[in-house]
């Protein structure tokens, strides 16, 4: 973005000041800003940079939020945007960052959510955190009760809340509990709940993603609304229409950086401009090579797949899905969070998600019914899952013990483990995949996330799968690690293996898979041979999907 | 940074042995040397048999999840109190009545197991409700009252009764050899097998501890083993019960550490999910668990009632208890998937040894209970807290 045409001083020019001008003076000083000489910023996130195990999750990230406007941060999964807005909260306490949150003129240094809920920054998040057997009036109220802490003041509570429900246009009485209405009335309470605690600064993550369209207008109307009364907020979406509807300024956030700040008035917020914000990259040299061998057959095939969520049993999660992998092809599934592509996965491996599953399922040409688990192993299926500490690994049990778990026949005999036999197979996948530990009667525990990876793929490949299905398996691991998993990759498919990748990094699924499937609210809504995508293809392909949906 | 996280894992995998040394050394000084009498060596083994055989079925709950069985105590007087009828009042048969016996076990065992895996009622909630059933339904079988035993062999074989020792078939005055080559056997048993490991792990090219450790390690093992034995010999040889202690906790060791059904309990408790995922089923995993333990408390009711040649509506009062904390302070973790017999076997003796220190230097009963509760609270703090990296308060 360039902007030197316009005049320095200009209200809208601040961003793009040169480093060496007088900021200062201009952004925090003297008269400048609309609101009775108050500071005309808000907001200022300076050069925030946190950092997890092994990853660098932000680097280098600045924000401005200027007072009353609605302030839209946009990236891919994983671009950092949902940490950036922790580390506002205080849920990643002050020290555990580095860089400035700069807010009302004052650097803050919150230890804690309640320290930046005081100053009036309260963030909604994607998951709503409310309790269901408690009232709507007891749940905006939580931790923040009304009247004296040994004699709560139910009259003002509820009364309180009325007033907060009108504000936000909600039809209910306070004492409605919140299990008994609906997720579009439960995100308003969010809102209510966020203005009991006087927000100045109202942060939305997400706050459409399970609402219906006309849900979802009236939340953006009402964002407007308080826009009207000098309310400020960040949301995060997906949806590029809604933040086209509703936003001033656009932030784009890709990698854990800011690429750039789009003011609405100035600049061109087209939504393909947007994408090529999100995605543009370079990709030289990230993937290993592979040489194309075909092997003949299918290796797996999925016809008229549907899947209902295992609570809510009237909602669809997959819809209809059919797709296949060849013996010896990568195929990717591309989408984001919540598309359902986990949900497809793991109803397939043995129908360990969902209910009423319905559909046609084929390995090596024969249909299966697998109704377990153990069924979908037996028959030579794996699921890598993409959550490895909360559903792949035991982390307080040792390596070997890891990699036998999914094929302890393959060691045992009469079902008395065959211990030498089972530590030599944990030693050869750890000289195979090359992971780095001291012996394999390590915890995995102890280990970095890549080589917790590498063990996770060693179980499943001592499972002797012909068909895997990998879900994010680069997830939260370094380059180099990430390189060594697609080196492993390409090894099962040289074997004549059918792997299915599913990730939501598309640079990773361009460089790896050989055909993409683009998944979007439980349906297939894209195939592309590998040479016909790239990156802005497949991203314009999921959210004009969802914008219809909006 | 490795040599200082290998130390403290030693010292933490160590830290109840050393406890164990340190409590038997106090009481030793306490008891000005009682303690270690050859006839309260012997008691501490035939007073705690029924802690060893109902911690390790205990174990097996625990390490699924930190789930405990609160019932096992009502389950073991009940067990008693049906095979007492059974022998005394209406005349059947020994052989037959253990057979019932271990059989009553069994249902109760699959009663709750089927609540607790297939229903997902918590074992809490499960077992509690176990414990009031069952002592109820032991004071309704035995009408209140105590049932003597009359059967010599019921009691001989369960070591209970006067003479409740193995045969000696030397007969030298004041010592039993038997029980002395015994000793020395298991001394020679335990050597052999070590070095037979170690050579194959050599050959296979595996890592191996290092020979020093190993050799200190065997030393210290013949050491006490050897020790033990000469005590026992200088009593009256070994308690019957010894060898039903010894038959569980070999066969619940090698259970634990080498088939894989002992392998679920490890998984499912270390991580319930994955191992659902790895295509094992967990239901059956928690359902065992439970089986066992009925299992297991039948057979400490037999040793009970024969211990003390009676059944009375108030047998087995608190062993859950013993049983829960014997696996605790032996290094069980509250929250499942660590834990093995040796370690509930140090937790055993140290809560042994500090009930009969304690009862040997007259200490009141109450205070016995106090010193008790806070060892068993210090056992799992130590656990959680090293667990979270040595930080005692929890993040917030």
């Amino acid at each position: 973005m360039n902007n030197a045409g316009l005049p320095h001083g200009s209200p809208f020019d601040i961003w793009n000041m040169p480093e060496n001008h007088k900021r200062q003076e201009l952004e925090y000083g003297f008269g400048i800003g609309r609101d009775l000489g108050l500071a005309k910023i808000l907001l200022e996130m300076k050069n925030i940079t946190k950092e997890f195990p092994g990853v660098k999750a932000l680097d280098n990230v600045n924000l401005k939020v200027e007072r009353g406007e609605i302030h839209a941060l946009v990236g891919e999964n994983g671009a950092g945007k949902s940490t950036l807005m922790n580390v506002l909260s205080g849920i990643y306490p002050y020290g555990t960052y580095k860089g400035d949150i700069v807010y009302d003129g004052g650097v803050c240094k919150f230890a804690k959510i309640k320290d930046s809920e005081e100053k009036g920054i309260v963030i909604i998040h994607q998951e709503l955190a409310l309790v269901p057997y408690m009232t709507i009036g007891e749940n905006m109220f939580l931790g923040n009760e009304r009247g004296r802490k040994f004699a709560l003041n139910w009259n003002e509570t509820y009364g309180r809340a009325d007033e907060l429900l009108k504000t936000v246009g909600l039809q209910e009485s306070s004492r409605t509990l919140i299990k008994d209405i609906g997720v579009g009335k439960q995100q308003l309470v969010e809102i209510a709940k966020a203005l009991a605690k006087n927000a100045r600064l109202l942060i939305l993550d997400e706050p459409t993603a399970s609402l219906n369209e006309a849900d979802s207008k009236a939340l953006l109307d009402l964002l407007l609304k308080f826009k009207e009364q000098g309310m400020t907020s960040i949301i995060i979406s997906h949806k590029l229409n809604e933040i086209a509807y509703v936003a001033d300024k656009i932030t784009v956030i890709r990698d854990g950086s800011t690429i750039e700040t789009m003011d609405k008035k100035t600049d061109d917020i087209s939504e393909d401009r947007i994408i090529k914000g999100m995605v543009g990259r370079d990709l030289t040299n990230r993937f290993p090579k592979r040489d194309k061998k075909t092997f003949g057959g299918i290796g797996m095939e999925v016809k008229d797949w549907t899947v209902y969520h295992p609570l809510y049993s009237e909602r669809k999660v997959v819809d209809g899905v059919n797709m296949k992998v060849k013996k010896g092809e990568v195929v990717g599934i591309a989408g984001l969070m919540g598309a359902g592509r986990t949900e497809l996965a793991m109803s397939i491996f043995g129908k360990s998600y969902g209910t009423n599953i319905s559909g046609k399922l084929f390995l090596n040409g024969e249909e299966v019914h697998l109704n377990s688990v153990r069924d979908a192993i037996d028959k030579k299926l794996a699921y890598v899952t993409e959550d490895r500490k909360g559903n792949g690994l035991i982390l307080s049990n040792p390596i070997k013990i890891n990699t036998t778990l999914a094929n302890m026949d393959a060691v045992s005999r009469h079902t008395i483990i065959d211990k030498d036999k089972e530590y030599e197979v944990a030693e050869d996948y750890r000289q195979k995949l090359r992971t780095k530990c001291p012996t394999v009667e390590q915890n995995v525990g102890n280990l970095s996330g890549g080589n917790q990876q590498k063990v996770l793929l060693a179980k499943w490949m001592f499972a002797d799968p012909d068909v895997l299905i990998l879900d994010e398996p680069t997830r939260g691991i370094d380059v180099g690690a990430k390189y060594e998993i697609y080196c492993i990759i390409n090894q099962l498919v040289a074997e004549g293996k059918s792997v299915v990748m599913i990730s939501s990094e598309l640079p990773e699924v361009l460089g790896m898979c050989d055909r993409i499937y683009i998944m979007n609210e439980g349906r297939m809504v894209g195939e592309l041979p590998v040479e016909e995508a790239s990156q802005e293809i497949i991203m314009a392909h999921i959210l004009k999907v969802s914008n219809k949906g909006a | 940074m490795m040599n200082k996280g290998k130390m403290m894992e030693g010292v933490k995998k160590y830290t109840m042995i050393i406890v164990l040394v340190l409590v038997t050394a106090f009481f030793a000084w306490g008891t000005q040397g009682k303690i270690l009498l050859p006839q309260n060596v012997s008691n501490l083994i035939a007073q705690n048999a029924y802690v060893f055989v109902l911690a390790s079925g205990m174990l097996l709950c625990i390490l699924t999840g930190g789930n405990i069985d609160l019932s096992v105590g009502s389950v073991v007087c009940f067990v008693g109190a049906v095979g007492a009828v059974l022998m005394e009042n209406k005349g059947m048969n020994t052989f037959a009545a253990i057979v019932v016996m271990l059989l009553v076990g069994l249902l109760i065992g699959a009663w709750q197991g089927f609540w607790i895996a297939f229903v997902r009622i918590p074992p809490f909630i499960t077992t509690l409700a176990g414990m009031l059933v069952f002592r109820g339904l032991s004071n309704v079988v035995l009408e209140g009252m105590t049932v003597s035993l009359s059967s010599e062999t019921f009691v001989k074989v369960f070591g209970g009764g006067a003479n409740c020792y193995v045969p000696d078939l030397f007969g030298m005055e004041g010592f039993n050899l038997t029980c002395m080559i015994a000793g020395t056997f298991a001394c020679v048993l335990y050597v052999l097998l070590q070095m037979k490991n170690r050579m194959a792990k050599v050959r296979k090219g595996y890592e191996t501890e290092s020979m020093v450790s190993m050799l200190v390690k065997t030393a210290l093992i013949c050491a006490v083993i050897l020790l033990f034995t000469l005590r026992l010999s200088q009593y009256r040889g070994i308690p019957t019960a010894l060898i039903w202690v010894l038959i569980v906790i070999l066969v619940y060791a090698y259970i634990t550490s080498n088939t894989t059904i002992g392998r679920y309990f490890y998984a499912v408790g270390g991580n319930e999910k994955a191992t659902k995922l790895s295509g094992i089923n967990t239901n059956k995993v928690y359902f065992w668990a439970y089986l066992n333990m009925g299992f297991l408390s039948a057979l400490a009711g037999m040793l009970t009632i024969a211990r003390m040649t009676s059944a009375q509506p108030t047998y087995g009062t608190n062993y859950e208890m013993d049983a829960i904390g014997s696996c605790f302070i032996g290094g069980a973790s509250a929250y499942g998937g660590t834990g093995t017999i040796p370690g509930v076997i140090v937790g055993a003796v140290l809560m042994g040894v500090i009930n009969l220190g304690m009862s040997i230097m007259g200490v009141d009963q109450n205070i016995q209970r106090v010193v008790k509760g806070l060892v068993l609270l210090a056992a799992v703090i130590f656990d959680v807290v090293s667990k979270r990296g040595g930080k005692l308060i929890a993040n917030d």
